[in-house]
């Protein structure tokens, strides 16, 4: 009799997970991995398809406008070397980070921008965090919208993305977590009422809800480390772009999404 | 103070800082009630009676942000030059204030649709009311629960 | 200037209901939100949305600190003539911002 009512609690959530990954409507990995987008709700992901509601629309927009206007001593857009965007940025979110033999480092898009805007403008850096950076990085992103993650195959990056493996995994925090600990190893459990996705940056720069804007990569990843009450890093530091070059490695494959939308 | 308990906060704050921080306390106004909605309702209605029915809410029962919520309304209307909706007003019962936002329609709408996406602090009832060109008044409401975000950043 | 997009169908038939839709960069700013010093941000929203169409007016909203930040608003209007489509919002401010589309109808 006990073991009836076990093995009828057990029967429902299995009919329930079904129907969830029926209801997934993004291509899921064959190797399981899957994009934060399926672990929205019907919702979310609506808000995330339709470009005529989605706010991170706004900062593409907003970013188009950017690449086109005359900046710096130079008095030169990003157009004016790069032409249009929809052919000359396309796939490149896809590939970064990815190394600078300038700095003799790996940079991320939003450092390649910056980059671009000293030595080609001449102009001052943008902060970052600020609506322009997140607004040009959104739109060079979007240009690579529903092409797969490509890491370049360059050995210079390795022993950076070793590094960010390194972080990844390492407990920090009052908390004693990981990032492992949360999203590889309860990947799709919850959090409180919240799904655990499994930590793919597919949409960076994302619109989120909880937030009511758009924010960077480096953004989210501070948020995790508050979230296990560490020191977050500054922003602009070294060890965000190696945890990116992580990622996405981990993510080869996987859909650009940009501008996407997470609760 | 439904639900939100200032008093501590309020003694404590006194103790540490005077009056001050007391006063800057005490202006917030408390959540909207289910009082401050019928306030909010009896300003839109006038008193007039209020018939349920031919106003359909489309919200999520269950959402994961309440920064956010999409929310459609529908009024089963001819939307003629003589029988239409003229407006349609949405109040919640648990935000800080009742109203959420009135929307004025017309023949000339066609249908009697409005999408938008609104904010709810809290799991809650909210009501819309459609006010039609005979001067009836009808209303549907929709419940829903409102879930936190686990991961914030303070 | 606040970032707006306006979704309009390109072609309507005449006697056709046609969805508008529209998108505007604003925080919304409750006056309900902490700073953290035991301050808020102040209040800033837009208050008013209006849609006219060659100076009539076809919809209007009156809106409160519960809608989302960067407003989103779709309505519907009967489509009987080409014509201009001229969007404004007017925040706590009293600045307005002003946008236009063109309706098309065959």
């Amino acid at each position: 009799m006990i073991r009836l009512v076990a093995a009828q609690r057990l029967l429902v959530p299995a009919a329930m997970m079904c129907l969830a990954a029926a209801s997934a409507v993004m291509a899921q990995t064959i190797d399981g991995r899957r994009s934060g987008f399926d672990f929205m709700s019907r919702d979310s992901q609506q808000l995330q398809r339709d470009d005529t509601a989605n706010p991170g629309m706004l900062a593409v927009l907003d970013g188009e406008g950017l690449w086109n206007a005359k900046a710096g001593r130079a008095n030169r857009s990003c157009a004016d070397c790069h032409q249009d965007a929809s052919t000359s940025m396309k796939g490149v979110a896809a590939r970064y980070p990815a190394f600078s033999a300038a700095l003799n480092r790996p940079i991320d898009l939003q450092g390649r921008i910056n980059a671009c805007r000293e030595t080609q403008q001449q102009a001052t850096p943008l902060p970052w965090e600020s609506k322009e950076l997140l607004a040009l990085s959104a739109y060079v992103g979007n240009q690579s919208r529903g092409m797969p993650i490509a890491p370049p195959d360059d050995a210079r990056l390795a022993p950076f993305r070793q590094r960010g493996e390194a972080l990844y995994t390492r407990r920090v925090g009052q908390l004693n977590f990981s990032c492992a600990n949360c999203h590889d190893d309860n990947a799709g459990g919850k959090l409180a009422s919240a799904v655990i996705p499994q930590a793919h940056p597919t949409g960076y720069p994302i619109y989120r809800l909880e937030w009511q804007g758009i924010g960077s990569l480096q953004r989210r990843l501070r948020g995790c480390f508050i979230g296990v009450r560490a020191e977050p890093y500054a922003y602009g530091a070294q060890e965000y772009v190696e945890l990116e070059l992580f990622l996405m490695s981990r993510a080869k494959g996987m859909t650009i999404e940009t501008p996407a939308v997470r609760p | 103070m439904s639900g939100f308990d200032l008093s501590f906060l309020s003694r404590r704050r006194a103790l540490i800082a005077g009056a001050g921080a007391l006063s800057t306390l005490i202006v917030r106004p408390a959540r909207a009630t289910t009082e401050t909605m019928q306030a909010a309702i009896h300003a839109f209605s006038h008193g007039a009676p209020i018939r349920q029915g031919r106003l359909k809410l489309d919200i999520p029962p269950l959402v994961e942000n309440g920064n956010s919520v999409p929310l459609v309304i529908t009024v089963d209307s001819p939307m003629t030059e003589k029988d239409f909706v003229k407006a349609v007003a949405v109040f919640n019962e648990r935000n800080p204030q009742p109203n959420i936002a009135t929307f004025h329609l017309g023949p000339r709408s066609g249908r009697a649709f409005i999408s938008t996406r609104i904010r709810l602090g809290d799991s809650q009832t909210i009501m819309a009311i459609a006010q039609l060109s005979d001067g009836t008044l009808w209303s549907g409401s929709a419940e829903l629960i409102v879930t936190l975000p686990a991961c914030v950043e303070n | 200037m606040a970032r707006v997009l306006i979704n309009v169908p390109p072609k309507a038939k005449r006697g056709e209901v046609i969805e508008i839709k529209t998108l505007i960069s604003h925080p919304m700013e409750t006056g309900y939100r902490p700073k953290g010093d035991g301050t808020f941000f102040p209040r800033d929203i837009i208050q008013t949305f209006v849609c006219t169409l060659d100076g009539e007016e076809i919809f209007r909203a009156d809106l409160h600190p519960a809608i989302a930040a960067n407003p989103f608003i779709a309505f519907t209007t009967v489509a009987r003539e080409s014509g201009l489509l001229v969007f404004s919002w007017t925040d706590d401010r009293g600045e307005v911002q002003t946008e236009q589309a063109k309706l098309v109808v065959e």
